[in-house]
Protein backbone atom coordinates (compact mmCIF):
# COMPACT_ATOMS: atom_id res chain seq x y z
CA UNK A 1 0.00 0.00 0.00
CA UNK A 2 1.48 3.37 -0.77
CA UNK A 3 1.09 6.64 1.04
CA UNK A 4 -1.63 8.37 -0.40
CA UNK A 5 -3.89 5.08 0.36
CA UNK A 6 -2.64 4.71 3.24
CA UNK A 7 -4.04 8.59 3.63
CA UNK A 8 -7.14 7.52 2.02
CA UNK A 9 -7.97 4.34 4.24
CA UNK A 10 -6.98 6.60 7.63
CA UNK A 11 -9.56 8.91 6.88
CA UNK A 12 -12.20 6.81 5.41
CA UNK A 13 -11.44 5.25 9.30
CA UNK A 14 -12.36 8.73 10.41
CA UNK A 15 -15.75 8.80 9.00
CA UNK A 16 -16.56 5.62 9.58
CA UNK A 17 -15.50 6.93 13.28
CA UNK A 18 -17.63 10.05 12.37
CA UNK A 19 -20.80 7.81 12.33
CA UNK A 20 -20.16 5.94 14.92
CA UNK A 21 -19.74 9.39 16.94
CA UNK A 22 -23.11 10.01 15.29
CA UNK A 23 -24.88 7.19 16.81
CA UNK A 24 -23.67 7.55 20.41
CA UNK A 25 -24.58 11.56 19.54
CA UNK A 26 -28.41 9.89 18.86
CA UNK A 27 -28.52 7.88 21.33
CA UNK A 28 -27.70 10.09 24.02
CA UNK A 29 -29.55 12.84 22.92
CA UNK A 30 -32.31 9.61 23.21
CA UNK A 31 -33.69 10.87 19.54
CA UNK A 32 -34.71 7.61 19.69
CA UNK A 33 -36.01 5.34 22.12
CA UNK A 34 -32.94 3.86 23.67
CA UNK A 35 -35.55 0.54 23.96
CA UNK A 36 -34.89 0.28 20.21
CA UNK A 37 -31.67 1.79 19.61
CA UNK A 38 -28.82 1.63 22.30
CA UNK A 39 -25.56 3.77 21.90
CA UNK A 40 -22.25 1.90 20.69
CA UNK A 41 -21.14 2.42 24.42
CA UNK A 42 -23.82 -0.08 25.36
CA UNK A 43 -23.71 -2.42 22.68
CA UNK A 44 -19.40 -2.63 23.35
CA UNK A 45 -20.29 -3.02 27.14
CA UNK A 46 -23.27 -5.66 26.38
CA UNK A 47 -20.73 -7.27 23.70
CA UNK A 48 -17.60 -7.17 26.70
CA UNK A 49 -19.83 -8.91 29.21
CA UNK A 50 -21.42 -11.51 26.80
CA UNK A 51 -17.95 -12.30 26.44
CA UNK A 52 -16.34 -12.27 29.92
CA UNK A 53 -19.54 -13.79 31.69
CA UNK A 54 -22.10 -14.63 29.16
CA UNK A 55 -22.48 -17.46 27.12
CA UNK A 56 -21.76 -15.03 23.83
CA UNK A 57 -18.74 -17.07 22.84
CA UNK A 58 -20.43 -20.37 22.82
CA UNK A 59 -23.52 -18.70 20.66
CA UNK A 60 -20.42 -17.66 18.27
CA UNK A 61 -19.31 -20.69 17.98
CA UNK A 62 -22.53 -22.84 17.62
CA UNK A 63 -23.26 -20.24 14.48
CA UNK A 64 -19.84 -20.54 13.30
CA UNK A 65 -20.25 -24.60 13.22
CA UNK A 66 -23.49 -24.63 11.70
CA UNK A 67 -22.98 -22.88 8.97
CA UNK A 68 -19.01 -24.58 8.44
CA UNK A 69 -20.30 -28.39 8.60
CA UNK A 70 -23.60 -27.19 6.32
CA UNK A 71 -21.04 -25.44 4.20
CA UNK A 72 -18.64 -28.38 3.83
CA UNK A 73 -20.85 -30.72 3.16
CA UNK A 74 -22.67 -28.39 0.41
CA UNK A 75 -19.11 -28.26 -1.10
CA UNK A 76 -18.43 -31.36 -1.13
CA UNK A 77 -21.67 -32.55 -2.30
CA UNK A 78 -21.95 -29.83 -4.64
CA UNK A 79 -18.82 -30.21 -6.63
CA UNK A 80 -18.85 -33.87 -6.58
CA UNK A 81 -22.42 -33.90 -8.30
CA UNK A 82 -21.72 -30.24 -10.83
CA UNK A 83 -18.22 -32.69 -11.80
CA UNK A 84 -20.55 -35.58 -12.42
CA UNK A 85 -23.40 -33.34 -14.59
CA UNK A 86 -21.06 -30.94 -15.84
CA UNK A 87 -18.57 -33.53 -17.21
CA UNK A 88 -20.77 -35.06 -19.06
CA UNK A 89 -23.15 -34.25 -22.41
CA UNK A 90 -26.32 -36.72 -21.35
CA UNK A 91 -26.33 -35.87 -17.98
CA UNK A 92 -25.96 -31.83 -18.88
CA UNK A 93 -28.86 -32.29 -21.49
CA UNK A 94 -31.06 -34.02 -18.93
CA UNK A 95 -30.37 -32.82 -15.81
CA UNK A 96 -29.49 -28.96 -15.87
CA UNK A 97 -32.85 -27.54 -17.30
CA UNK A 98 -34.14 -29.04 -14.07
CA UNK A 99 -31.46 -27.59 -11.70
CA UNK A 100 -31.96 -24.11 -13.88
CA UNK A 101 -35.70 -24.18 -12.84
CA UNK A 102 -34.92 -25.02 -8.98
CA UNK A 103 -32.30 -22.06 -9.22
CA UNK A 104 -34.52 -19.11 -8.55
CA UNK A 105 -36.39 -21.19 -6.06
CA UNK A 106 -36.24 -19.05 -2.46
CA UNK A 107 -34.27 -22.14 -0.60
CA UNK A 108 -35.67 -21.01 3.02
CA UNK A 109 -38.93 -22.41 1.28
CA UNK A 110 -37.20 -25.64 2.12
CA UNK A 111 -37.57 -25.14 5.81
CA UNK A 112 -41.12 -26.37 6.61
CA UNK A 113 -40.44 -29.58 4.65
CA UNK A 114 -37.31 -30.48 6.74
CA UNK A 115 -38.92 -29.57 9.75
CA UNK A 116 -42.18 -32.64 9.04
CA UNK A 117 -39.02 -34.83 7.70
CA UNK A 118 -36.45 -34.35 10.66
CA UNK A 119 -38.14 -31.77 13.36
CA UNK A 120 -36.69 -29.47 15.64
CA UNK A 121 -33.41 -30.47 15.43
CA UNK A 122 -29.50 -30.16 14.57
CA UNK A 123 -29.63 -32.24 11.45
CA UNK A 124 -32.66 -30.09 10.73
CA UNK A 125 -30.17 -27.19 10.25
CA UNK A 126 -27.40 -28.87 8.78
CA UNK A 127 -29.77 -29.72 5.79
CA UNK A 128 -31.00 -27.01 5.22
CA UNK A 129 -27.72 -24.93 5.24
CA UNK A 130 -26.01 -27.97 2.87
CA UNK A 131 -29.38 -27.27 0.79
CA UNK A 132 -29.72 -23.94 0.06
CA UNK A 133 -25.50 -23.75 -0.45
CA UNK A 134 -25.27 -26.71 -2.66
CA UNK A 135 -26.73 -24.69 -5.46
CA UNK A 136 -24.34 -21.67 -6.40
CA UNK A 137 -20.89 -24.59 -5.76
CA UNK A 138 -22.96 -27.43 -7.82
CA UNK A 139 -24.40 -25.17 -10.79
CA UNK A 140 -20.96 -22.92 -10.82
CA UNK A 141 -19.09 -26.31 -11.29
CA UNK A 142 -21.22 -26.95 -14.43
CA UNK A 143 -20.70 -23.77 -15.82
CA UNK A 144 -17.10 -24.49 -15.01
CA UNK A 145 -16.87 -27.73 -16.78
CA UNK A 146 -18.54 -27.08 -19.41
CA UNK A 147 -16.76 -23.79 -20.39
CA UNK A 148 -13.13 -26.05 -20.66
CA UNK A 149 -11.16 -25.44 -23.66
CA UNK A 150 -12.29 -27.95 -25.87
CA UNK A 151 -8.76 -28.18 -27.28
CA UNK A 152 -7.44 -29.59 -23.52
CA UNK A 153 -10.02 -32.56 -24.04
CA UNK A 154 -8.55 -33.19 -26.96
CA UNK A 155 -5.09 -33.19 -25.74
CA UNK A 156 -6.09 -35.64 -22.89
CA UNK A 157 -7.58 -38.33 -25.34
CA UNK A 158 -4.87 -38.35 -27.49
CA UNK A 159 -2.78 -38.69 -24.12
CA UNK A 160 -5.51 -41.45 -23.57
CA UNK A 161 -6.38 -40.41 -19.97
CA UNK A 162 -9.20 -41.88 -18.53
CA UNK A 163 -12.06 -40.28 -17.26
CA UNK A 164 -10.58 -39.91 -13.50
CA UNK A 165 -7.43 -38.27 -14.46
CA UNK A 166 -9.00 -36.03 -17.19
CA UNK A 167 -11.61 -34.65 -14.42
CA UNK A 168 -8.50 -34.20 -11.86
CA UNK A 169 -5.91 -33.23 -13.86
CA UNK A 170 -7.56 -30.97 -16.59
CA UNK A 171 -11.70 -30.44 -15.76
CA UNK A 172 -11.17 -29.11 -11.90
CA UNK A 173 -8.29 -26.92 -12.23
CA UNK A 174 -9.53 -25.23 -15.31
CA UNK A 175 -13.11 -24.80 -13.36
CA UNK A 176 -11.76 -24.05 -10.18
CA UNK A 177 -12.27 -19.87 -10.35
CA UNK A 178 -15.79 -20.36 -10.97
CA UNK A 179 -16.04 -23.05 -8.41
CA UNK A 180 -14.10 -20.76 -5.61
CA UNK A 181 -16.80 -18.19 -6.63
CA UNK A 182 -19.78 -20.40 -5.65
CA UNK A 183 -18.31 -21.34 -2.98
CA UNK A 184 -17.74 -17.80 -1.69
CA UNK A 185 -21.37 -16.66 -2.84
CA UNK A 186 -22.76 -20.10 -0.34
CA UNK A 187 -20.87 -19.15 2.28
CA UNK A 188 -22.92 -16.18 2.74
CA UNK A 189 -26.07 -18.45 1.86
CA UNK A 190 -24.68 -20.95 4.80
CA UNK A 191 -24.69 -18.23 7.55
CA UNK A 192 -28.15 -16.53 6.57
CA UNK A 193 -29.56 -19.98 6.48
CA UNK A 194 -28.07 -20.42 10.02
CA UNK A 195 -29.03 -17.78 11.72
CA UNK A 196 -33.17 -18.77 10.44
CA UNK A 197 -32.37 -21.85 11.52
CA UNK A 198 -31.60 -21.07 14.70
CA UNK A 199 -34.34 -18.69 14.89
CA UNK A 200 -37.35 -21.14 14.08
CA UNK A 201 -35.67 -24.15 15.93
CA UNK A 202 -34.18 -22.42 19.04
CA UNK A 203 -30.58 -23.85 18.39
CA UNK A 204 -28.10 -22.92 19.55
CA UNK A 205 -26.32 -19.82 17.92
CA UNK A 206 -26.53 -15.86 17.14
CA UNK A 207 -29.78 -16.13 15.99
CA UNK A 208 -31.17 -17.68 18.90
CA UNK A 209 -29.29 -15.10 20.88
CA UNK A 210 -30.48 -12.20 18.44
CA UNK A 211 -33.60 -13.48 19.32
CA UNK A 212 -34.36 -13.93 22.94
CA UNK A 213 -32.79 -10.41 23.39
CA UNK A 214 -35.30 -8.90 20.94
CA UNK A 215 -38.36 -10.99 22.87
CA UNK A 216 -36.56 -9.63 25.72
CA UNK A 217 -35.98 -5.78 25.12
CA UNK A 218 -32.45 -6.22 25.90
CA UNK A 219 -31.44 -4.31 22.54
CA UNK A 220 -27.92 -3.22 23.87
CA UNK A 221 -27.00 -7.47 23.77
CA UNK A 222 -29.28 -7.77 20.25
CA UNK A 223 -26.87 -5.25 18.90
CA UNK A 224 -23.87 -7.06 20.15
CA UNK A 225 -25.10 -10.20 18.77
CA UNK A 226 -25.65 -8.42 15.58
CA UNK A 227 -22.16 -6.46 15.47
CA UNK A 228 -21.17 -10.25 15.76
CA UNK A 229 -23.09 -11.82 12.62
CA UNK A 230 -21.56 -8.60 10.72
CA UNK A 231 -18.25 -9.59 11.91
CA UNK A 232 -18.86 -13.28 11.20
CA UNK A 233 -19.69 -12.52 7.21
CA UNK A 234 -17.14 -10.03 6.99
CA UNK A 235 -14.22 -12.69 8.31
CA UNK A 236 -15.23 -15.76 6.31
CA UNK A 237 -15.76 -13.28 3.52
CA UNK A 238 -12.03 -11.95 3.75
CA UNK A 239 -10.68 -15.64 4.66
CA UNK A 240 -12.35 -16.98 1.47
CA UNK A 241 -10.37 -14.05 -0.74
CA UNK A 242 -6.87 -14.88 0.84
CA UNK A 243 -7.62 -18.74 -0.35
CA UNK A 244 -9.00 -17.69 -3.67
CA UNK A 245 -5.75 -15.54 -4.37
CA UNK A 246 -3.57 -18.54 -3.20
CA UNK A 247 -4.96 -21.26 -4.66
CA UNK A 248 -5.55 -19.20 -8.04
CA UNK A 249 -1.97 -17.55 -8.28
CA UNK A 250 -0.84 -19.87 -10.41
CA UNK A 251 -3.24 -18.65 -12.83
CA UNK A 252 -3.12 -14.94 -12.66
CA UNK A 253 1.42 -16.28 -13.20
CA UNK A 254 0.30 -18.04 -16.35
CA UNK A 255 -1.75 -14.99 -18.01
CA UNK B 1 -37.61 -31.32 -36.82
CA UNK B 2 -37.29 -33.93 -34.81
CA UNK B 3 -34.34 -33.25 -32.86
CA UNK B 4 -35.75 -29.68 -32.56
CA UNK B 5 -38.42 -31.36 -30.79
CA UNK B 6 -36.20 -33.78 -29.31
CA UNK B 7 -34.18 -30.63 -27.70
CA UNK B 8 -37.76 -28.87 -26.17
CA UNK B 9 -38.74 -32.37 -24.30
CA UNK B 10 -35.77 -33.99 -23.06
CA UNK B 11 -35.19 -31.27 -20.26
CA UNK B 12 -38.83 -32.12 -18.78
CA UNK B 13 -38.33 -35.54 -19.44
CA UNK B 14 -35.88 -36.32 -16.17
CA UNK B 15 -38.72 -34.04 -13.69
CA UNK B 16 -41.51 -35.77 -15.35
CA UNK B 17 -39.80 -39.29 -14.89
CA UNK B 18 -38.92 -38.84 -11.23
CA UNK B 19 -43.19 -37.23 -10.73
CA UNK B 20 -44.28 -40.42 -11.81
CA UNK B 21 -42.26 -42.69 -9.98
CA UNK B 22 -43.03 -41.15 -7.10
CA UNK B 23 -46.65 -40.97 -7.56
CA UNK B 24 -46.47 -45.14 -8.32
CA UNK B 25 -44.40 -45.48 -5.15
CA UNK B 26 -46.82 -43.44 -2.98
CA UNK B 27 -49.40 -45.26 -4.51
CA UNK B 28 -48.42 -48.37 -3.96
CA UNK B 29 -46.89 -48.09 -0.44
CA UNK B 30 -50.36 -46.08 0.05
CA UNK B 31 -48.13 -43.48 1.55
CA UNK B 32 -49.12 -41.95 4.91
CA UNK B 33 -47.00 -39.19 5.87
CA UNK B 34 -46.32 -35.51 7.81
CA UNK B 35 -43.86 -34.45 5.25
CA UNK B 36 -44.22 -36.09 1.96
CA UNK B 37 -47.69 -36.49 -0.65
CA UNK B 38 -47.91 -37.70 -4.10
CA UNK B 39 -47.98 -34.91 -6.97
CA UNK B 40 -51.63 -35.71 -7.02
CA UNK B 41 -52.44 -34.67 -4.17
CA UNK B 42 -50.26 -31.87 -4.22
CA UNK B 43 -51.75 -30.71 -7.29
CA UNK B 44 -55.44 -31.33 -6.32
CA UNK B 45 -54.12 -29.10 -2.77
CA UNK B 46 -52.89 -26.15 -5.18
CA UNK B 47 -55.86 -25.98 -7.11
CA UNK B 48 -58.16 -25.84 -4.06
CA UNK B 49 -56.02 -23.60 -2.80
CA UNK B 50 -55.90 -21.28 -5.05
CA UNK B 51 -60.09 -21.19 -5.77
CA UNK B 52 -60.29 -20.48 -1.97
CA UNK B 53 -57.86 -17.35 -2.27
CA UNK B 54 -56.08 -18.27 0.42
CA UNK B 55 -52.43 -18.92 -1.98
CA UNK B 56 -53.30 -15.63 -4.07
CA UNK B 57 -53.84 -13.49 -0.96
CA UNK B 58 -50.44 -14.87 0.60
CA UNK B 59 -48.64 -14.16 -2.79
CA UNK B 60 -50.13 -10.80 -3.22
CA UNK B 61 -48.83 -10.10 0.39
CA UNK B 62 -45.19 -11.33 -0.28
CA UNK B 63 -45.01 -9.62 -3.57
CA UNK B 64 -46.30 -6.31 -2.08
CA UNK B 65 -43.67 -6.42 0.90
CA UNK B 66 -41.03 -7.75 -1.86
CA UNK B 67 -41.66 -4.70 -4.20
CA UNK B 68 -41.85 -2.51 -1.83
CA UNK B 69 -38.31 -3.06 -0.24
CA UNK B 70 -36.95 -3.38 -3.99
CA UNK B 71 -38.27 -0.01 -4.80
CA UNK B 72 -36.95 1.52 -1.83
CA UNK B 73 -33.48 -0.27 -1.85
CA UNK B 74 -32.37 -0.37 -5.48
CA UNK B 75 -33.42 3.50 -4.44
CA UNK B 76 -31.08 4.29 -2.36
CA UNK B 77 -28.59 1.62 -3.69
CA UNK B 78 -29.05 3.44 -7.02
CA UNK B 79 -27.98 6.97 -5.63
CA UNK B 80 -25.22 5.96 -3.69
CA UNK B 81 -24.01 3.49 -6.26
CA UNK B 82 -24.25 6.98 -8.64
CA UNK B 83 -22.52 8.60 -6.20
CA UNK B 84 -19.83 6.81 -5.55
CA UNK B 85 -19.32 5.89 -9.03
CA UNK B 86 -18.39 9.62 -9.65
CA UNK B 87 -16.76 11.01 -7.30
CA UNK B 88 -13.54 8.56 -6.44
CA UNK B 89 -12.82 10.83 -2.98
CA UNK B 90 -16.11 9.79 -1.79
CA UNK B 91 -15.72 6.34 -2.31
CA UNK B 92 -12.30 6.31 -0.80
CA UNK B 93 -14.36 8.37 1.99
CA UNK B 94 -17.12 5.73 2.82
CA UNK B 95 -14.96 2.40 2.64
CA UNK B 96 -14.69 1.31 5.32
CA UNK B 97 -18.06 2.27 6.52
CA UNK B 98 -19.67 0.60 3.44
CA UNK B 99 -17.50 -2.20 4.24
CA UNK B 100 -18.19 -2.49 7.92
CA UNK B 101 -22.50 -2.46 7.00
CA UNK B 102 -22.53 -4.68 4.20
CA UNK B 103 -21.19 -8.14 5.96
CA UNK B 104 -24.75 -8.46 8.31
CA UNK B 105 -26.90 -10.72 6.94
CA UNK B 106 -30.04 -8.99 6.21
CA UNK B 107 -31.87 -11.74 8.20
CA UNK B 108 -29.67 -10.24 11.13
CA UNK B 109 -31.78 -7.40 11.03
CA UNK B 110 -34.98 -9.07 11.90
CA UNK B 111 -35.06 -8.89 15.70
CA UNK B 112 -34.13 -5.33 15.57
CA UNK B 113 -37.28 -4.41 12.91
CA UNK B 114 -39.26 -6.50 14.70
CA UNK B 115 -38.79 -4.68 18.33
CA UNK B 116 -39.07 -1.47 16.12
CA UNK B 117 -41.61 -1.61 13.48
CA UNK B 118 -43.45 -4.58 15.61
CA UNK B 119 -45.08 -7.35 12.70
CA UNK B 120 -46.37 -6.59 9.75
CA UNK B 121 -45.65 -5.32 6.33
CA UNK B 122 -42.93 -2.53 7.73
CA UNK B 123 -40.21 -5.13 9.23
CA UNK B 124 -40.41 -7.21 6.03
CA UNK B 125 -40.09 -3.82 3.96
CA UNK B 126 -36.83 -2.75 5.88
CA UNK B 127 -35.33 -5.61 5.66
CA UNK B 128 -36.01 -6.19 1.90
CA UNK B 129 -34.49 -3.28 1.16
CA UNK B 130 -31.39 -3.47 2.83
CA UNK B 131 -30.78 -6.87 1.50
CA UNK B 132 -31.71 -5.03 -1.53
CA UNK B 133 -28.96 -1.77 -1.11
CA UNK B 134 -25.51 -3.42 -1.93
CA UNK B 135 -25.95 -5.70 -5.14
CA UNK B 136 -27.20 -2.25 -6.49
CA UNK B 137 -24.70 -0.52 -4.80
CA UNK B 138 -21.42 -2.25 -6.14
CA UNK B 139 -22.76 -2.97 -9.09
CA UNK B 140 -24.35 0.27 -10.32
CA UNK B 141 -20.46 2.07 -8.84
CA UNK B 142 -18.73 0.01 -11.03
CA UNK B 143 -21.08 0.51 -14.17
CA UNK B 144 -20.44 3.98 -13.67
CA UNK B 145 -16.87 3.73 -13.16
CA UNK B 146 -16.18 1.79 -16.42
CA UNK B 147 -18.43 4.34 -18.84
CA UNK B 148 -16.08 5.75 -21.75
CA UNK B 149 -14.30 8.47 -19.86
CA UNK B 150 -14.69 10.50 -23.10
CA UNK B 151 -18.49 10.79 -22.50
CA UNK B 152 -17.88 12.86 -19.37
CA UNK B 153 -15.50 15.03 -21.21
CA UNK B 154 -18.07 15.72 -23.33
CA UNK B 155 -20.03 16.42 -20.88
CA UNK B 156 -17.72 18.71 -19.14
CA UNK B 157 -17.01 20.09 -22.62
CA UNK B 158 -20.82 21.18 -23.13
CA UNK B 159 -21.39 22.55 -19.45
CA UNK B 160 -23.49 20.43 -18.53
CA UNK B 161 -24.92 20.68 -14.67
CA UNK B 162 -24.15 18.03 -12.25
CA UNK B 163 -27.78 16.53 -12.75
CA UNK B 164 -27.85 17.16 -16.67
CA UNK B 165 -24.93 14.85 -16.31
CA UNK B 166 -26.22 12.23 -14.65
CA UNK B 167 -29.57 11.99 -15.89
CA UNK B 168 -28.29 12.07 -19.80
CA UNK B 169 -24.68 10.58 -19.22
CA UNK B 170 -24.10 8.73 -17.03
CA UNK B 171 -28.17 7.00 -16.24
CA UNK B 172 -28.26 6.47 -19.99
CA UNK B 173 -24.38 5.00 -20.18
CA UNK B 174 -24.51 2.78 -17.16
CA UNK B 175 -28.67 1.43 -17.49
CA UNK B 176 -28.18 -1.85 -18.88
CA UNK B 177 -25.80 -2.98 -16.43
CA UNK B 178 -27.96 -1.30 -13.82
CA UNK B 179 -30.44 -3.60 -15.37
CA UNK B 180 -28.66 -6.59 -14.43
CA UNK B 181 -28.43 -5.57 -10.68
CA UNK B 182 -32.01 -4.81 -10.25
CA UNK B 183 -32.96 -8.20 -11.89
CA UNK B 184 -30.39 -9.48 -9.39
CA UNK B 185 -31.95 -7.82 -6.32
CA UNK B 186 -35.31 -8.76 -7.56
CA UNK B 187 -34.46 -12.19 -7.01
CA UNK B 188 -33.36 -11.74 -3.48
CA UNK B 189 -36.16 -9.31 -2.50
CA UNK B 190 -38.32 -12.38 -2.95
CA UNK B 191 -35.70 -14.69 -1.54
CA UNK B 192 -36.00 -12.13 1.77
CA UNK B 193 -39.65 -12.04 2.00
CA UNK B 194 -40.19 -15.11 2.11
CA UNK B 195 -37.45 -16.14 4.02
CA UNK B 196 -38.69 -13.23 6.90
CA UNK B 197 -42.26 -14.38 6.58
CA UNK B 198 -40.87 -18.22 7.57
CA UNK B 199 -38.77 -17.08 10.43
CA UNK B 200 -41.17 -14.90 11.71
CA UNK B 201 -43.69 -12.23 9.95
CA UNK B 202 -47.34 -14.14 10.29
CA UNK B 203 -48.14 -12.91 6.57
CA UNK B 204 -47.99 -14.51 3.15
CA UNK B 205 -46.58 -16.93 1.14
CA UNK B 206 -43.94 -17.54 4.16
CA UNK B 207 -46.38 -17.68 7.15
CA UNK B 208 -48.56 -20.25 4.96
CA UNK B 209 -46.39 -22.77 4.21
CA UNK B 210 -45.54 -22.53 7.96
CA UNK B 211 -48.97 -22.83 8.83
CA UNK B 212 -49.41 -25.80 6.33
CA UNK B 213 -46.62 -27.66 7.91
CA UNK B 214 -47.90 -27.12 11.23
CA UNK B 215 -50.82 -28.22 10.26
CA UNK B 216 -49.53 -31.42 9.29
CA UNK B 217 -50.96 -30.24 5.87
CA UNK B 218 -47.69 -32.26 4.31
CA UNK B 219 -49.98 -31.83 0.28
CA UNK B 220 -50.46 -28.28 1.32
CA UNK B 221 -46.92 -27.83 2.61
CA UNK B 222 -45.45 -29.01 -0.69
CA UNK B 223 -48.49 -26.98 -2.98
CA UNK B 224 -47.17 -23.96 -1.25
CA UNK B 225 -43.45 -24.67 -1.76
CA UNK B 226 -44.34 -25.87 -5.45
CA UNK B 227 -46.01 -22.28 -6.15
CA UNK B 228 -43.41 -20.73 -4.49
CA UNK B 229 -40.84 -21.93 -7.02
CA UNK B 230 -43.30 -21.03 -9.63
CA UNK B 231 -43.27 -17.20 -8.75
CA UNK B 232 -39.58 -17.04 -8.47
CA UNK B 233 -39.38 -18.91 -11.61
CA UNK B 234 -41.50 -16.39 -13.76
CA UNK B 235 -40.39 -13.45 -11.74
CA UNK B 236 -36.67 -14.28 -13.48
CA UNK B 237 -38.49 -15.40 -16.50
CA UNK B 238 -39.85 -12.03 -17.05
CA UNK B 239 -37.31 -9.96 -16.05
CA UNK B 240 -34.86 -11.61 -18.43
CA UNK B 241 -37.45 -10.93 -20.90
CA UNK B 242 -37.19 -7.56 -20.38
CA UNK B 243 -33.85 -7.12 -20.46
CA UNK B 244 -33.55 -8.89 -23.85
CA UNK B 245 -36.42 -6.04 -24.86
CA UNK B 246 -34.76 -3.24 -23.68
CA UNK B 247 -31.38 -3.56 -24.50
CA UNK B 248 -30.77 -6.79 -26.86
CA UNK B 249 -28.63 -9.93 -26.33
CA UNK B 250 -25.45 -8.30 -25.36
CA UNK B 251 -26.56 -6.83 -22.21
CA UNK B 252 -26.73 -10.55 -20.93
CA UNK B 253 -23.09 -10.26 -21.70
CA UNK B 254 -22.26 -8.80 -18.57
CA UNK B 255 -24.56 -11.21 -16.18
CA UNK B 256 -20.82 -12.22 -14.45
CA UNK B 257 -20.06 -9.23 -13.18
Amino acid sequence: MNRAAMLWRAASILVAAGFIAAWQLVANLRLVSPVFLPGPDRAWAALVRGFSSGDLAGKLIGTIEHMAYGWLAASIAGIALGALIGSSRMMRAYVAPSLEFLRPLPVSAIIPVAIAMLGLTQGMALFVIAFGAIWPIMLATIHGFAAVEPRLYEVARSLQMSRAAIIAKIALPSALPDILAGMRLSLTVALILSVVCEILAGLDGLGQWVLLSARAFRSADLFAGVILLGATGYLTSIAMSLVEQRLLAWQTAAR
Amino acid sequence: MRTLSLDRTRPLLLPLALMLAFEAWARLTHLQSDSLAPPSAILAALGAALADLSIPIATRDTLFAAFAGLAIGSAIGLSLGIAFGISRPLDRLMEVTVEAIRPIPSIALLPIALIALGFGYRMEIVIVAFACVWPMLIMTRSAVRSIEPRLMEVSRALRLSATQRITEIVIPAALPRIFVAFRLSAGIALIVAVTVEIAINPIGLGAGIMLAQQALRADLMLAYLVWIGVIGYALNILLIAAQRRLFGRAALAGDNS
